[in-house]
């Protein structure tokens, strides 16, 4: 599914990712945990395609393919997606409009018609009626006077609908409430299955309790420095990153 | 950063095969002899059969235009125009009006079909009798259409529907004939012949336009709407348009314009007058789309236009709409004089530059009467090497207490070698008024465009958005099927510029 090897990166001439190995097999959802500045963002934006995170060493294989060599919307609608860790606004850019024109673009790659504005009114509030956002979110502008929480819940409300193979998940749980946390584990755990993966960055072992990720690894300085089971997020909660980054 | 690079370098490969509307219509056309003199504003005046009343006024326009010189104000540089090097007049030649589909010069069918312009009203705009009274296909409401092909109206359609309510919806040239009485009371009453250097050139040699009446108390069951066309070579276009608003009444109306790719600059030097009377309501809305010239500059229509609206009556209002994404250089401030007590004066305005484009637009609004509004909502957008201005005037007279002016002026700049520039003037000499004005200056970020790319979205795809999200206030404003057309055009005017 998604095959990381050596990969190294660098971001405005500084090296960031230096030699990172990871495998994720279909349905399995791995955890990144680390140290602020480890290198956990640069990570997901290098799987993104983001400019200016060049990649000077390695290889990634998603679905075969050399994900490196593909434009970032090509790597979106081929169901690569990232929850941002800051969800950037777009002013005048209606929420719907935004979400709808996603959709489309993705439904289009998978060969699937494209939905009008009524098929997709129906949709989305059956979505955010879950996720417990108002409808008339749909209606304001793409994360225009957003509170912090509203911003995320909309990062889920555009993951369920566009219902990606690897999902990326930046922080989503950072700055959220019991009741908002949940709901992103809820949005993750519904879209669970043997067509979807996904890389949980978190710093909280809270979140893993209700998202169980198959393996969890820690991030420092740019490699991975140890993996495990569940139980290691519930180490790294009691003992802290220290201990794990010293025995490195 | 990269991504803003590679839309930089891609906005300069924008070539002019964007332009779809550049066509050229290969058909029989009488002109004028080339050049500007006396004898041309009588041969324009004798074609046009006009009282000598007009042929009068036209002359001592001509006269104060010899004795003024060209502004140089404006923040836009080009070479100097040759006024003798251009013909007045142009149209196509047709010998008697077509009674069917049939008979209308089968070039003439197909350059509103190409314009893509509908169906039925093409039959209509191509000058057929009796077929402006058809319902428009569908139960649509229909759109009233003014066709001005270089400088003639070759056809106005719902003409006989209008008459109906007692509106007036035909070529100037026509309501000269038909309703001299009105045409003499208000031709030059807002702008009068000396205004400026382009108004009396205008007035001079205008050769047609619309006219519009909305009787008392009516309210004008369709948009109304002109489409003029500049089609021949080495032509100038000046047409006129006096829209008067009796009282009560309100009237929505809708101007489009094209023009062929030529490596010449054209001129295009037109004046609007709006007169609203008591308690009358006039929206105006403009999308822009005259030939910008090329990616090096060459060619495209020199736009040097004059707008203003005379808000005479109590509680008027007139609101201004305006889409500008052609022109090679665009000149034009519409304005608004609040004379009458309460009466309301607004301006929205998107602009785009790329390319070599220069636009110098803004709006004027004169605060006389009391309790006086006006909205100022101006969005410039500058690629390419497109340079932009914004110039306002917000003028406060001492009598205006309690008058009211909000202005809104924002700039989206797209790569680095364009420009923006805010120039407002504020004029305040009463006690009681209150002024305010906001200006920002923004680019579209390189989280934003990886934002939505992350979605799915195209490069090009993703700066249209952007680009529509930043002109949404002004959009909102134009009539439903006029703002998806402008959508299009903006994206269209940005074609190339990333990806
Ligand atoms: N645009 C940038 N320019 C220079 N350094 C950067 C940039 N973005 C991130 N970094 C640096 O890269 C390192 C890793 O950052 P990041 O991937 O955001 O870490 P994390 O998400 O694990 O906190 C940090 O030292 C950070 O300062
Ligand atoms: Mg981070």
């Amino acid at each position: 599914m998604l095959k990381i090897e050596n990969l190294h990166a660098t971001v405005d001439g500084k090296q960031i990712l230096k030699g990172l190995t990871l495998e994720i097999a279909p349905g399995e959802i791995h955890a990144i945990m680390g140290p602020n500045g480890s290198g956990k963002s640069t990570l997901s934006y290098v799987l993104a395609g983001r400019e200016g995170y060049e990649v000077t060493e390695g290889s990634v294989t998603y679905k075969g393919q050399d994900l490196l060599a593909m434009e970032p919307e090509e790597r979106a609608v081929a169901g690569v997606f990232l929850a941002f860790q800051a969800p950037v606004e777009l002013p005048g850019v209606g929420n719907a409009n935004f979400l709808r024109t996603a959709l489309n673009a993705v439904r289009r790659a998978k060969g699937e018609s494209e939905v009008d504005a009524i098929q997709f009114l129906k949709l989305a509030r059956a979505r955010m009626k879950v996720l417990n956002m108002p409808d008339d979110m749909l209606k304001r502008p793409v994360n225009v006077g957003f509170s912090g929480g509203e911003k995320k819940r909309n990062e889920m409300l555009q993951m369920a609908m566009l219902s990606p193979t690897l999902a990326l998940l930046d922080e989503t749980d950072s700055g959220l409430d019991i009741d908002a946390l949940k709901m992103v584990a809820d949005t993750v755990n519904s879209l669970r299955g043997p067509t979807f993966s996904a890389l949980v960055i978190t710093h909280y072992q809270r979140l893993l309790n209700h998202i169980v990720p198959d393996h969890v690894h820690v991030l420092s300085a740019g490699r991975i420095i140890r993996s495990g089971g569940p139980e290691l997020a519930q180490e790294l909660e009691a003992t802290g990153y220290a201990a794990s980054v010293a025995a490195a | 950063m990269p991504a803003v690079t590679e839309t930089l370098e891609t906005v300069q490969s924008v070539t002019e095969g964007g332009y779809k509307w550049g066509f050229e219509t290969d058909i029989e056309m009488e002109f004028a002899p080339k050049g500007l003199n006396e004898d041309i504003v009588r041969f324009i005046s004798a074609k046009k059969n006009e009282p000598a009343w007009l042929l009068e006024w036209r002359l001592k326009a001509f006269a104060m235009w010899k004795k003024m010189e060209e502004p140089s104000w404006a923040a836009v540089s080009y070479p100097k125009i040759d006024y003798q090097d251009a013909y007045y007049y142009a149209a196509p030649t047709q010998k008697v009006k077509p009674k069917s589909l049939d008979e209308v010069d089968p070039e003439l069918l197909k350059t509103y079909a190409k314009l893509g312009i509908p169906l039925k009203e093409q039959a209509i705009l191509a000058g057929v009798e009796g077929a402006g009274d058809t319902p428009a296909d569908g139960g649509r409401m229909p759109i009233a259409v003014d066709a001005v092909f270089d400088s003639v109206s070759v056809a106005t359609s719902y003409k006989e529907r209008l008459a109906k309510d007692g509106i007036i919806f035909c070529a100037i040239s026509e309501a000269v004939q038909e309703h001299p009485e009105l045409v003499r009371q208000y031709l030059g009453t807002v702008v009068p012949q000396a205004d400026n250097y382009f108004a009396a050139l205008n007035s001079a040699v205008f050769t047609d336009g619309s006219f519009v009446y909305i009787p008392k108390g009516v309210r004008c069951p369709m948009e109304l709407s002109t489409y003029f066309r500049i089609n021949a070579k080495s032509t100038g276009q000046f047409e006129r348009t006096l829209i008067i608003a009796d009282e009560g009444s309100t009237v929505s109306y809708l101007e489009g314009c094209t023009a062929p790719q030529r490596d010449e600059n054209q001129l295009h030097a037109a004046v609007v007058e709006l007169v609203a009377l008591d308690d009358a309501t006039i929206k105006y809305s403009t999308v822009q789309n005259w030939y910008p010239g090329d990616a090096e500059g060459r060619g495209g229509i020199y736009n040097f236009v004059t707008k203003r609206a005379d808000c005479r009556g109590a509680r008027s209002k007139v609101s201004w709409t305006q889409v500008e994404t052609g022109s090679a250089i665009t000149w034009k401030y519409p304005s608004c004089i609040l004379r009458g007590d309460d009466s309301v004066g607004e301006f929205y305005s998107v602009a785009i530059t790329n390319n070599r484009q220069q636009a110098d637009t803004g709006t004027k609004m004169f605060h006389i009467g009391k309790n006086t509004r006006s909205t100022i909502v101006s969005k410039g957008i500058s690629a390419g090497r497109g340079q932009n201005t914004y110039r306002g005037l917000v003028k406060i007279s001492p009598k205006a207490a309690g008058a009211r002016n909000f202005t809104q002026c924002d700039s989206l700049l797209i790569g680095d070698e364009c420009g923006a520039h805010t120039v407002p003037y504020i004029e305040n000499r009463c006690m009681s008024a209150k002024v305010e004005h906001e200006a920002t200056t923004s680019r579209i970020a390189e989280d934003q465009l990886f934002y939505c790319r992350q979605r799915g979205l195209s490069e090009e795809d993703a700066v249209g958005l952007i680009v529509n999200g930043f002109c949404r206030e002004v959009l909102k404003e134009l009539p439903m099927e006029f703002a998806v057309e402008a959508q299009k055009l903006l994206q269209i005017s940005l074609e190339g510029s990333v990806g």
